[in-house]
C-alpha cells in the first residue's frame, strides 16, 4: 500500500504510537489487560451479559445510574491515584542530579492526566451519581424527568473517561496542566495528539454533565412531592438544586472556549495564538469563568451531604435551615464573580485585583455561616459516631483550615508569593480531599444501606478513615511548607537537596492514603461478604429524616408505591413522630419508563468520532458522525418508551416488605 | 451513672510529645522559609500581609475548631448527662452572630486587601526601598529587560549596554524595574526572596518592581508551567554593593560577545539547564522587536497593525504560521520546540552520559559563547 | 416549626401518602427541560460574543468589516430567516387546530426559509474565503466564523429536525408526543431568530457602522 493510502485510512496513527518502549507504560498495560481478561472472561463464565446489559447497561432507573456513576468514579479514581504517587515518587527521589525515574515527556502527561482525571472522571460522576441516587429519592419522585437522557448521559461520561484511559495506551495524553492553557496547548507548542485527547474526553463528557444538569434541574423543580414546598426541600436536594444552575450555566462556558481551542488546532484560527491576533490571555480568562463554578459544583454537594449526616446523627433538626439555604444561593451567585482570583499574577490593575480579592473572601462569610450551623446542629445533639459522621467531624476540622489557605491566596500581593505553589497545591487538596472527597465518602457510607440493604462494616470503614485522615494530613502539610519555601507546582527535578525532606514525608502521606483506599477497598468485600450480617431490613438504618428512608433498602424500581405527601421539612422523621400509616393495600399498576440501549450506542459512536478525531482519520470521523446522527434521529422514532409495573407485581414486593417489617418488629 | 468508655491513657502522653516537636519542626520549616523570611521590601510587606491574614482569621478558625471538638465530645451519644433538644433549630441572635463574625473580619482584611494591592501594586514604581527609606523623585530604579525563552531567562541591561542569561545581577537596595516578555509560552518570573511573581507573556509586556536589601545569592525560578524544560528554569539573582555591581558591567563588557538578532535566534531556541552567559554589547532594538514578536526577517512588527485600539499579537501570520490540523499533513507531527525528546546530537557535552541528561534539549550556540558571567559577580 | 396543632391522635390526621394517585401525563417536565437547555446554549453564544467583542479590531492587517461585509446580501438572509420565524408560527397555530395538511405545509415552508438562509451565509463564507479572508486570516476573522458559523450549525441541525419532525408528523398524525416536539423546535427555532438578531445587529450593522 502506498504511504498516502495508509495515511488516508489511519491518519496520524503509526506503530509508533503505541509506547512500546516505554516500560511503565507496557506494565500497566499488561496488568490492565489481564484483569481486564479475567473480567471478561468471569463475565462470561458466569453468563452475566445479558444480565448486566439487560439490568444495568440499558437501565433508566436513576438508582442504578447512579450506582454506576460512583463505580465509574471509584475505578478512575484509582487510575489518579496511582498518578499521584508516581508523582510523589517522582519528586522524592529526583534529587541531586538524580532526574528520578520519569522523563518530562512522561511526567508531564502524569500530573495532567491526574488533575483532569481527579476533578472530571472522579469527583464529577462522585457528585452527579450520589444526586442523581438520593435526590428523586428524597423529593419522593418514581425517577427522574428525562429518564433516557439520565442514562445517555452517564454513557457520555463514561465515553470521555475511555477516550482519556485510551491516551495511556495509544499515543499520549496532554503534557499541559490540568487546564490546558493556551498557548502551550496550541497547535505550535502542543503537536501531538495529547491536547486532542484532552480536549474531546473533556468535550464528550461535558455533553454528558450538561444534560444530567438540565435533567436534576428539571426533576427537582417539577417532581417534588405533594406538598413539598422549595422550602421543605431536604437541604441536600437544596444543595442539588445549587449545584446543578451551577453546571448548566457553567458548563457551556467550558464547551465554547475548548470548541475556539479545537479550532485554533484543526483549522487553524487564532483566539489563543501568539500571531494573528490571538490573544492567550482570553483562553485564561474564560476557562476560569468555569473553572470558579466548577468548584463549587464539586463542593455544594459534600455540603448538602454533610448537613443530612450532621442532623441524622445528632438525632435534632439542621440548625439554621433557612440560613443554609441562602447560603448556598449567595455562594452560588458569587462563585461567577471571583474567577480573576486564578489570575492576579498575570497584570491586571490593583482596583481590579483588590475587587476579585474581597469578593473572593465575601464567599467565607456563607460558608463560615454553614460551618456555624453544623457546629450548632451538634450543639445538644445525640451524637452517634457512626462512620458518615466520623467523616463530618473530619471534615470540620479539616475544611476549615483549606477555607483558611484559601483565603489567604486570595490577598493579591500575597497571592504573587503563593500563585502556583506548591502552597496552592496543598490548599485546594486541602478544600478538594478534605471536603468533596470526604463529603463523598460520607455519603457512600451514609446512603450504602439504602442502595444495597446492609450496612458497611465498621472496622475496616474506621481503619480507612483514620488512615485517610493521618495519611492527607502528613502528605499535603509539606506542600503548605514547600509553597513557603519557594517551590512551584509541575516541578520534575530538584537541586537544593534541604527540599528532600518534605517530599519523602509528603510521599510517606501518600502510602498512608493509599493504605486508606485498600482499606476501603476492603471494607466493601467484607461487607458484601458479610452482608446478611450487616442487613437492614427496616430500610431506615439510622433513624433517618428524609423521605429516601421511607421506603425499603434497597428500594424497588419505582420508589414509592404510594407519593408520600409532605407537610414538615424531615418528612420522614415528622411521619414518624405522627405515627403515620404505611398503607398496605390498594396499590395500582405504576406508569415506569422502559430500558433502552440507545445511549450507550450514541456514546460509543461518541467515542469513535472523538478518537477519529484526535487521530486525524476524516472518513472514519465524519462515518461515525453521520451514524450518530442517524442513531438519534432513529431513536426519535421509538414512541413505545413506557409501561406499567403489574398491579400485583406492587402487591408482591409491598407484601414482602410488610412482613420484613413485622419480622424486625417496627 | 456517669458511663464513660474505656480510654487508651497511657501512649497519650509520648503521642503529644510527639505531636509538639512536629508542630515545633512545622514551624520552624513554615517561619524561616523564604516567603516568609525574604531579602526585599515588597516581599516583607508580602509576608506581612500573610502574617496578618491568618491572624485574622485564626480569631475565628480556632473558637470553630475548639467548639466541634467540645461539642462532638459532649454531646456524644454515651454521654446521657448531656441536654439534648431534638427539635432546637433556630435562633436568631445566634445567627446573627453566625454571620456577622466572619463578616466583620472580612471587612477588616477586605480593608487590609484594598490597601495593601494598591500599594504593594507589581506595576507601580517604589515609593521605598525599606522602612523609613523612601526612594528620592530623582532616584531611577535599574532598568531590566527581562524575557522568558524556552527554558532560560535572558536579562537585558539597556542602561549598561550588556545582557546575561540565567544570571541576574542587580545593586542592594536600587530599586529594579523589571520589563517582562515572553519568546513563545506563558512563564512568571518569580524571585520569591525579592517579590512576588508576574507572567511573561508572548507579544505583551508586562511589569514587576522589586528591590533587595541584602547582599547575597537568592534563588529564581520561572512560577508557571512552560513545557518540558520548565523544571530547570532557575538562575541565581545576586545582589551586590554598588562598586561590585559596576565592576561586574565592566567585566561583562570585557566580553566581547554581542547580543544581536541572529543570536537571539539560536538563544531563543529551546535548551535546558543552561548554565550563564554574558553578553559584553546588545541591540538595543530587540528587546521592542521580540515584544512586538518580529524578530525573525520578514516579519512584520505588530505594533501599530491594529485598527481599532491597542490588540495584542496583531501581527499577520508568517507562512508555515499556526496552520491548523487540516491542512497540514499528518506525517508533520512532533515538529514543536516543546518536546522533550534529544534533537540532534546527543545533549551533555559537558558530561557524556550522565544520566541526569537524557531527554533534554542543548543550547544550540557555539562554546565560546557560553562563558560563565558568574565569574565577575 | 411546632407540631402542637396536629398532636391529637385520631383527629383530622394528615394524610401522608397519595392513595388515589393520577397518573402524570409523559413529558410534563419536557418545555422546561428544553428551555433549560436552551438557556446553556444561549450561555454558548455569550461566550462567543464575548470572543467576537474583545476580537473585533485584532484584524491583523487583514481586511475590517467595512471591507467585507455587504449589507445588501446580509438584509436578504436576515428577512428568510424572520419569515422562516412567521411561517414556523403558521405550522404552530395550524397544529393547535389539529390541521395536519396545513401544518405541514408551513413547516415545509419553513424548512424552505432556513435552507435558503443557510444557502445565503455559505455563498458569503466562500465568497470570504475565496477573498483571502478566511478564519484563519485574524483573530477578527476567527471570532466572526465562530459566531456565525455556529448559529448556521444551530440552524442546519434545526433543519435535520424539522425533517424529522414532518415524517414523525405525517406518520402519526398531531398526536400529543409529536405536538410536544413542535413546540420545542418551535423554542428552538425562535431562539436561533433572536440569536440572528443580536448577530445581524452586533456583528454587521455595528461592523459597518464602525
Amino acid at each position: 500500500m502506498s504511504d498516502d493510502l495508509i495515511k488516508t485510512i489511519f491518519g496520524r496513527l503509526t506503530l509508533e504510537s503505541f509506547p512500546i518502549h516505554e516500560p511503565i507504560l507496557v506494565g500497566t498495560f499488561i496488568m490492565v489487560a489481564i484483569g481486564g481478561a479475567a473480567v471478561l472472561g468471569a463475565l462470561t463464565y458466569f453468563k452475566l451479559w445479558g444480565y448486566l446489559w439487560k439490568e444495568w447497561f440499558t437501565s433508566v432507573d436513576h438508582k442504578k445510574i447512579g450506582i454506576m456513576y460512583i463505580v465509574l468514579a471509584l475505578i478512575m479514581f484509582l487510575r489518579g491515584f496511582a498518578d499521584a504517587l508516581m508523582m510523589r515518587a517522582q519528586q522524592a527521589m529526583a534529587f541531586g542530579g538524580s532526574e528520578g525515574f520519569l522523563p518530562a515527556h512522561h511526567y508531564d502527561q502524569v500530573f495532567t492526566a491526574h488533575g483532569v482525571i481527579m476533578i472530571f472522571f472522579v469527583a464529577m460522576p462522585f457528585v452527579t451519581g450520589l444526586m442523581n441516587y438520593v435526590v428523586p429519592l428524597q423529593i419522593g419522585a418514581r425517577d427522574v424527568s428525562f429518564p433516557f437522557l439520565n442514562n445517555f448521559s452517564f454513557w457520555m461520561t463514561v465515553s470521555g473517561a475511555v477516550t482519556v484511559m485510551m491516551s495511556l495506551f495509544v499515543g499520549e495524553f496532554a503534557r499541559t496542566g490540568w487546564l490546558a492553557m493556551a498557548p502551550l496547548s496550541g497547535l505550535d507548542y502542543s503537536p501531538d495528539v495529547g491536547v486532542d485527547y484532552y480536549i474531546w474526553a473533556l468535550q464528550i463528557a461535558g455533553v454528558g454533565t450538561l444534560l444530567s444538569g438540565v435533567n436534576l434541574l428539571a426533576t427537582i423543580i417539577k417532581m417534588r412531592a405533594p406538598g413539598m414546598s422549595l422550602m421543605q426541600m431536604p437541604i441536600f436536594t437544596w444543595s442539588a438544586l445549587v449545584t446543578n444552575v451551577l453546571i448548566v450555566a457553567a458548563f457551556p462556558v467550558l464547551t465554547a472556549v475548548l470548541a475556539m481551542l479545537s479550532l485554533d488546532r484543526y483549522i487553524g484560527t487564532n483566539f489563543f495564538t501568539n500571531t494573528g491576533g490571538g490573544n492567550p490571555m482570553m483562553y485564561v480568562n474564560m476557562i476560569w469563568i468555569w473553572g470558579h463554578p466548577e468548584v463549587y459544583i464539586l463542593i455544594l454537594p459534600a455540603f448538602g451531604v454533610f448537613s443530612e449526616v450532621v442532623s441524622t446523627f445528632s438525632g435534632k433538626r439542621l440548625f439554621g435551615y433557612t440560613s443554609m439555604v441562602y447560603a448556598l444561593i449567595v455562594i452560588c451567585i458569587l462563585s461567577y464573580l471571583v474567577w480573576l482570583h486564578h489570575f492576579f499574577t498575570m497584570g491586571s490593575g490593583a482596583s481590579v485585583n483588590s475587587f476579585f480579592g474581597i469578593t473572593t473572601m465575601i464567599i467565607s462569610i456563607p460558608t463560615g455561616a454553614k460551618i456555624f450551623n453544623w457546629l450548632f446542629t451538634m450543639y445538644r445533639g445525640r451524637i452517634r459516631f457512626e462512620l458518615p459522621m466520623m467523616w463530618a467531624v473530619a471534615f470540620m476540622l479539616t475544611f476549615v483550615v483549606g477555607g483558611m489557605t484559601g483565603v489567604m491566596l486570595a490577598v493579591p500581593p500575597a497571592d504573587f508569593q503563593f500563585h502556583n505553589s506548591l502552597f496552592l497545591i496543598a490548599h485546594f487538596h486541602n478544600v478538594i480531599i478534605g471536603g468533596v472527597l470526604f463529603g463523598m465518602f460520607a455519603g457512600v457510607n451514609y446512603w450504602w444501606p439504602k442502595a444495597f440493604g446492609f450496612k458497611l462494616d465498621r472496622f475496616w470503614g474506621t481503619i480507612s478513615f483514620w488512615c485517610w485522615v493521618v495519611g492527607f494530613w502528613v502528605a499535603f502539610t509539606p506542600l503548605y511548607v514547600l509553597g513557603l519555601m519557594g517551590v512551584t507546582r509541575r516541578l520534575r527535578a530538584f537541586e537544593d537537596p534541604s527540599l528532600q525532606i518534605w517530599f519523602v514525608i509528603a510521599a510517606i502521606g501518600a502510602l498512608i492514603i493509599a493504605a486508606g483506599i485498600g482499606a476501603m477497598l476492603m471494607q466493601f468485600y467484607v461487607s458484601i461478604r458479610d452482608r446478611e450480617k450487616l442487613r437492614d431490613v427496616t430500610g431506615d438504618p439510622w433513624n433517618g429524616r428524609t423521605l429516601e428512608w421511607a421506603t425499603s433498602s434497597p428500594p424497588p424500581a419505582y420508589n414509592f408505591a404510594f407519593t408520600p405527601v409532605v407537610h414538615d421539612l424531615d418528612a420522614w422523621h415528622d411521619m414518624k413522630s405522627k405515627k403515620a400509616e404505611r398503607p398496605t393495600t390498594g396499590f395500582r399498576a405504576i406508569h415506569m419508563p422502559k430500558n433502552t440501549g440507545a445511549g450507550i450506542i450514541l456514546a460509543g459512536l461518541s467515542t469513535v468520532f472523538g478518537v477519529a478525531m484526535i487521530w486525524y482519520i476524516w472518513w472514519l470521523a465524519a462515518l461515525s458522525f453521520v451514524a450518530l446522527i442517524a442513531t438519534a434521529i432513529g431513536h426519535t422514532f421509538n414512541y413505545d418508551r413506557d409501561f406499567h409495573i403489574p398491579a400485583e407485581d406492587v402487591v408482591n414486593s409491598e407484601d414482602a416488605r410488610t412482613r420484613a417489617l413485622q419480622s424486625a418488629g417496627v | 451513672m456517669n458511663r464513660r468508655p474505656a480510654r487508651r491513657a497511657p501512649g497519650r502522653t509520648p503521642f503529644v510529645r510527639h505531636l509538639a516537636a512536629a508542630a515545633a519542626l512545622l514551624a520552624l520549616g513554615g517561619c524561616d522559609t523564604v516567603v516568609m523570611n525574604p531579602a526585599g521590601d515588597v516581599a516583607v510587606q508580602q509576608s506581612h500581609l500573610i502574617v496578618w491574614s491568618v491572624v485574622l482569621m485564626l480569631l475565628i478558625i480556632i473558637p470553630v475548631m475548639a467548639l466541634t471538638v467540645v461539642f462532638a465530645w459532649r454531646y456524644r451519644e454515651q454521654n446521657t448527662e448531656a441536654s439534648y433538644e431534638p427539635d432546637w433549630d433556630h435562633s436568631t441572635g445566634l445567627e446573627l452572630v453566625i454571620w456577622a463574625a466572619p463578616l466583620l473580619i472580612i471587612i477588616a482584611l477586605g480593608a487590609l486587601t484594598w490597601v495593601g494591592t494598591h500599594t504593594l501594586d507589581p506595576y507601580r514604581p517604589l515609593a521605598r526601598t525599606a522602612p523609613g527609606k523612601p526612594v528620592a523623585a530623582t532616584q531611577k530604579p535599574l532598568e531590566v529587560q527581562v524575557v522568558s525563552l524556552d527554558w532560560k531567562w535572558l536579562f537585558i541591561y539597556p542602561e549598561q549596554g550588556v545582557a546575561t542569561v540565567n544570571e541576574l545581577v542587580v545593586p542592594v537596595d536600587r530599586p529594579v524595574k523589571f520589563t517582562m516578555t515572553s519568546s513563545s509560552v506563558m512563564n512568571a518570573l518569580w524571585i520569591p526572596s525579592m517579590a512576588g511573581m508576574i507572567y511573561t507573556m508572548p507579544g505583551m509586556e508586562t511589569v514587576l518592581h522589586g528591590v533587595l536589601n541584602r547582599t547575597g545569592r537568592f534563588e529564581g525560578r520561572s512560577g508557571n508551567y512552560s513545557g518540558a524544560g520548565f523544571s530547570h528554569m532557575t538562575f541565581w539573582t545576586h545582589s551586590v554593593t554598588p562598586a561590585r555591581f559596576d565592576q561586574w558591567v565592566a567585566g561583562v563588557k570585557r566580553n566581547r560577545w554581542q547580543l544581536d538578532l541572529g543570536t537571539y535566534r539560536k538563544l531563543e531556541k529551546p535548551s535546558e539547564k543552561v548554565r550563564p552567559i554574558g553578553f559584553g554589547a546588545i541591540d538595543r532594538s530587540l528587546f521592542p522587536r521580540i515584544v512586538g514578536m518580529c524578530v525573525n526577517p520578514g516579519t512584520t512588527c505588530m505594533q501599530g497593525m491594529s485598527h481599532a485600539g491597542p490588540a495584542v499579537n496583531d501581527r499577520p501570520q508568517a507562512p508555515g504560521e499556526a496552520e491548523g490540523a487540516l491542512t497540514r499533513d499528518p506525517s508533520q507531527k512532533g515538529e514543536s520546540p516543546h518536546i522533550s525528546a534529544p534533537k540532534g546530537n546527543a545533549p551533555g557535552a559537558a558530561q557524556p552520559g550522565a544520566e541526569d541528561n537524557r531527554n533534554m534539549t542543548q543550547l544550540d550556540l557555539p562554546a565560546p559563547l557560553r562563558a560563565t558571567a558568574s565569574k565577575e559577580a | 416549626m411546632s407540631t402542637t396543632a396536629q398532636t391529637a391522635p385520631g383527629t383530622a390526621a394528615p394524610s401522608y401518602y397519595d392513595l388515589d394517585e393520577h397518573e402524570h401525563p409523559p413529558g410534563a417536565s419536557t418545555m422546561l427541560g428544553f428551555w433549560l437547555y436552551l438557556m446553556s446554549d444561549c450561555l454558548i453564544f455569550a461566550m462567543l460574543f464575548a470572543a467576537y467583542g474583545v476580537y473585533g479590531g485584532s484584524f491583523a492587517g487583514g481586511p475590517g468589516p467595512k471591507e467585507l461585509f455587504e449589507l445588501p446580501l446580509v438584509a436578504v438572509n436576515t428577512t428568510m430567516l424572520l419569515l422562516s420565524s412567521i411561517t414556523y408560527g403558521f405550522a404552530m397555530l395550524n397544529a393547535d387546530e389539529k390541521n395536519k395538511a396545513a401544518t405541514l405545509r408551513w413547516l415545509g415552508v419553513t424548512g424552505v426559509f432556513g435552507a435558503a438562509f443557510l444557502a445565503i451565509e455559505l455563498y458569503e463564507f466562500s465568497n470570504l474565503i475565496h477573498e483571502g479572508a478566511g478564519p484563519w486570516r485574524s483573530a477578527f476573522l476567527s471570532s466572526f466564523f465562530t459566531l456565525v458559523g455556529t448559529h448556521g450549525l444551530h440552524v442546519t441541525f434545526g433543519i435535520i429536525w424539522l425533517v424529522t419532525l414532518m415524517v414523525q408528523v405525517a406518520r402519526r398524525g398531531l398526536e400529543p408526543a409529536n405536538l410536544r416536539r413542535l413546540q420545542c423546535l418551535s423554542l428552538f427555532w425562535h431562539f436561533l431568530d433572536v440569536v440572528w438578531i443580536g448577530v445581524f445587529t452586533f456583528v454587521y450593522l455595528l461592523g459597518v457602522l464602525r
